[in-house]
């Protein structure tokens, strides 16, 4: 673990994977540490985000190098987060060109492994899914929308995710759910957090 | 019941507390008062607690009728005020009698005005939080004019002293406080002595989500792309033109283009009431060793 300095009131964790991110995540979040005010994961570091009335950046640095993550096989589990999905997305037409897959094959691809949501981030709920067949990469849509509607279901790069809500954006969508992403009266808001599992559903 | 009634709302008025922290990890950010500082400092002079909601007006233009008799503050970038036709003045305590009028003009120096009243704006909190969140979406919508913003109960405590002595916003060079990283690293040395010694001005392309800067462009070492990690507020990102953004409250929580360096946490306030034509100046203090 290499730690990065971040200002005066947090510390940026770099680590080897995703995994490692997720691990060492789990562990803060069940140990919550004094003065410590957000813990933010991210594709291969964390972000630890400190009051700097209530602790310091050596404590915390401390906190980080002795947490023993418990490893992915006794990470919480969790039933996947199933998402239903109607792939009938404007972009899957040119995700099947890019991938030189049939649209039928896209789908299938995206339905028959777990995803893993690595962060969220770009907007409340949205997450950063993982772990997708590397057919599947595809670069972002040239042109990004000024709007896509709540629940397209997209990629980009090595991600697959779903947009909690109307907002601009530039991943390919292919398909749509009427699966809530975020929902304020719901705890946490968030149907995917990090580390939650996740599997589509074909629903036609 | 107590409140207050927008006549004008002025160009960028929006209701903030002390934001929503902890919530990062589900894509939240944690918004809030721009210069906390001064939203607190309203606060206390009012006896409220220091994270009670407030307005933050930014460039005056707002004009508020009192429901009820109100006390209020106005601090920050303090601008002409009046209540009626009757002068008032900044960082103190200024009764608000029921049906009277509260105007915030455009400040000579600074850009943010702090309006709390005591007992607090008491719109629905979202997450915990009164604040608008420009860029997600979150709490209450900007104001308007023809909002009636609810008044809270009074807290116990009274205010202790009517007047704060504070210094006005700088209307020059502001000097801020960087630690470098976390990542100088993917920078030419030369682009961090740039930023240490150049002077980069606030341009008009500036909101609650950051700040974008202009001076000598700041060029990469190592040309890979970042994945996207964790930013805080304060951060000073370099888009690929090489010209930094200074992320404030509403920033996004992770972002893709590497840090060069932060602000120290109590500085971030003070660039807060920095205009578009400004000039800043970054001083490297040391972080703190992690030993």
């Amino acid at each position: 673990m290499r730690l990065l300095p971040c200002g005066d009131a947090a510390v940026l964790a770099e680590l080897d994977d995703l995994d490692a991110v997720l691990d060492l995540y789990g562990a803060l979040l069940e140990t919550p540490q004094p003065g410590v005010v957000d813990v933010v994961p991210a594709a291969s570091t964390l972000l630890v985000r400190f009051d700097p009335s209530k602790t310091d950046v050596g404590t915390v640095a401390r906190t980080l190098r002795s947490t023993r993550p418990r490893g992915g096989s006794s990470r919480p589990e969790h039933a996947p987060v199933e998402i239903p999905v109607r792939y009938d997305g404007d972009d899957l037409p040119d995700v099947a060109r890019l991938t030189g897959l049939p649209e039928a094959e896209v789908v299938d691809l995206h339905t028959s492994v777990e995803w893993t949501v690595a962060f969220v981030g770009f907007a409340p709920g949205f997450g950063y899914l993982v772990g997708g067949d590397e057919r599947l990469h595809v670069s972002r849509r040239d042109d990004p929308r000024t709007r896509v509607p709540t629940g397209s279901v997209g990629l980009a790069g090595p991600f697959s995710g779903v947009y909690p809500r109307d907002s601009p954006g530039g991943w390919q969508l292919i398909g749509r759910t009427d699966a809530v992403l975020w929902d304020l009266d719901r705890d946490p808001p968030a149907l995917l957090v990090p580390g939650a599992r996740v599997r589509f559903r074909d629903v036609g | 019941m107590k409140a207050l009634a927008v006549e004008q709302a002025g160009p960028a008025t929006t209701v903030q507390d002390l934001g929503r922290p902890g919530l990062a990890r589900l894509g939240v950010g944690e918004s809030g008062a721009v210069d906390r500082r001064s939203l607190r400092l309203a606060n206390r002079l009012l006896g409220n607690a220091e994270d009670a909601a407030g307005l933050e007006v930014t460039l005056g233009g707002l004009a508020v009728r009192a429901r009820g008799d109100l006390l209020v503050s106005v601090t920050g970038a303090v601008g002409p005020l009046s209540v009626d036709d009757r002068g008032a003045a900044g960082n103190s305590v200024v009764a608000l009698p029921d049906a009277t009028v509260l105007t915030v003009g455009a400040p000579a120096a600074g850009l943010r005005s702090y309006v709390a009243v005591r007992g607090g704006i008491d719109v629905p909190p979202v997450l915990g939080s009164r604040a608008t969140d420009v860029m997600s979406g979150l709490g209450p919508p900007p104001v308007e004019q023809g909002a009636v913003l609810p008044v809270g109960p009074s807290p116990g405590d009274w205010p202790v002293v009517d007047l704060a002595a504070v210094p006005a916003p700088p209307d020059d060079e502001v000097e801020l406080r960087v630690v470098t990283g976390p990542r100088d690293d993917w920078f030419t040395p030369a682009a961090v002595e740039s930023l240490l010694q150049a002077s980069y001005e606030v341009t008009s392309d500036s909101n609650r989500v950051g700040m974008r800067l202009q001076g000598p462009a700041l060029d990469r070492a190592v040309d890979d792309e970042l994945p996207s990690e964790g930013v805080v507020r304060g951060a000073l990102q370099v888009p690929s033109g090489g010209q930094p953004v200074l992320f404030l409250a509403d920033h996004p929580v992770t972002g893709g283009y590497p840090v060069i360096a932060v602000v120290v946490a109590d500085d971030v306030d003070r660039v807060g009431q920095a205009r578009p034509g400004q000039h800043l100046r970054f001083r490297r203090v040391q972080g703190k060793g992690f030993s």
